[in-house]
């Protein structure tokens, strides 16, 4: 049998810090005090298993899920991408959690109360379990910006939420794909934060190949989660 | 996937005030089935029936009502259902106890979260039982990881080998305590994100 390899550390230099004051909420929220390093135990080698049945036949698709009488308002785009761990081996059968704002940058959550329409037809909610190359595939609404509280007129860029598991709960990653030209980027503390080098990880390309012809464009956002630090012994 | 420059980890990026719908629909009142809640408790045969209770503090001592918490545990006889576990514990979400919760803290008054679950046994290589928990939330920029020990395990937890890396005036913020009233079996657990009695965040 094989026994499962440790993972690589959280790589700190691609992290955003615990606290980053130009986000006004991280100074009372970011831990202060250093993390205390465990060994990965069975406990940080396991995690929830959700494969293909944990998701329904259109959670994957944003414009139909919660549609009630028609199709939603805005741009309809496919996102696709791969999610690979850091030496570039697919996470095959891993779940996929997506949310956003609609075409007009308005979250369906009761405590938004900006002043953009609700759309009857989306939610703004869904998922998907990657396939056995680690390929993902949504179709959904392009979200809209808003403004946010954190400073005077201050707007959020277009962004989709992200939630993975990967294959242990060590290799959980909640983050946020953000789309390639927005000039609110270079504005936005919550992007900023993270360290310069590792930005553009966030940021999704336009892609031909993954747009359909007539129907709506492609853009492609590659996921990479902490790796193995040496190959599992086989049988 | 070609150049190895690019395979640089992605940054984690803050779950946001509006992660309900996403993560927690149900719990919040949504038309949307969640793939975790806060009862993890429904399929397991045996083992004993605890709640965890808490809330959760920023720095300023005021309740975060915008959290969301996950476990991960393993059964009562210490077993993880995953295929990284070897001794026939990987009994699949649909067969017996997933170990997976998940539930935020805007639902209840005072912000509390409450979750039912089996208190998981010893997984058998020296540590006290415990829970891992994930902890995300508005301004907080990466996920941070704590465990829950058992005030009833002291003398395992004198023993636990994760403890002893922890300084023992902190150990506090790890050890639920244990409220035996009536028929249920409540832990109580806060979570302080700062001050004097911020958790121990652990990382692996």
């Amino acid at each position: 049998m094989s026994v499962p390899s440790a993972f690589t550390p959280r790589d700190w230099s691609s992290h955003p810090p615990q606290i980053y004051p130009e986000y006004k909420s991280t100074p009372l929220r970011g831990p202060t005090k250093p993390l205390v390093v465990l060994p990965q135990t069975l406990s940080e080698l396991t995690g929830p298993v959700y494969g293909q049945d944990a998701v329904g036949p259109l959670d994957h698709d944003l414009t139909k899920l919660a549609a009630k009488n028609g199709e939603p308002n805005g741009e309809r785009i496919i996102v696709s991408g791969v999610v690979s761990d850091e030496d570039g081996r697919a996470v095959p059968n891993t779940l996929l959690e997506v949310w956003q704002p609609n075409a007009a940058g308005r979250y369906i959550h009761t405590d938004d109360q900006h002043d953009a329409p609700i759309d009857p037809n989306f939610m703004g909610a869904g998922r998907c379990v990657t396939d056995g190359a680690g390929c993902y595939r949504f179709i959904t609404i392009k979200p809209g910006a808003y403004p946010w509280g954190n400073h005077y007129n201050a707007w959020r860029p277009n962004h989709i939420h992200f939630s993975l598991f990967g294959p242990s709960i060590m290799t959980r990653l909640v983050t946020q794909m953000y789309f390639p030209g927005d000039p609110l980027l270079e504005l936005d503390p919550i992007f900023n934060g993270v360290p310069a080098a590792s930005r553009q990880l966030l940021v999704s390309k336009l892609s031909i190949k993954l747009s359909e012809a007539e129907w709506a464009l492609g853009y492609e956002f590659n996921i990479i989660l902490r790796g193995r630090k040496s190959t599992p012994m086989e049988n | 996937m070609t150049a190895k420059e690019n395979l640089k980890q992605t940054p984690s990026q803050t779950v946001g005030p509006y992660f309900s719908y996403g993560l927690t629909p149900e719990q919040y009142g949504y038309n949307y089935k969640q793939v975790a809640d806060n009862n993890l408790a429904e399929a397991d045969g045996g083992g004993e029936r605890i709640t965890i209770r808490g809330q959760v503090f920023d720095g300023n001592g005021e309740t975060v009502r915008d959290a969301v918490l996950e476990l991960w545990q393993a059964d009562s006889q210490g077993r993880y259902a995953h295929p990284a576990d070897l001794r026939g514990s990987n009994t699949g979400l649909a067969k017996g106890f997933g170990g997976f919760g998940r539930v935020g803290t805007g639902t209840l008054p005072g912000h509390y979260f409450e979750l039912h679950t089996i208190k998981p046994g010893p997984i058998g290589d020296g540590q006290a039982p415990h829970i891992t928990v994930v902890v995300f939330m508005r301004g907080l920029l990466n996920h941070a990881y704590t465990r829950i020990y058992f005030s009833d395990e002291a003398v395992a937890n004198e023993g636990d080998p994760a403890l002893a890396l922890v300084n023992r005036s902190r150990w506090d913020t790890l050890i639920a305590r244990r409220q035996d009233s009536g028929s249920v079996v409540v832990y109580q657990f806060d979570i302080h994100m700062q001050g004097d009695q911020e958790t121990v965040f652990f990382d692996a």
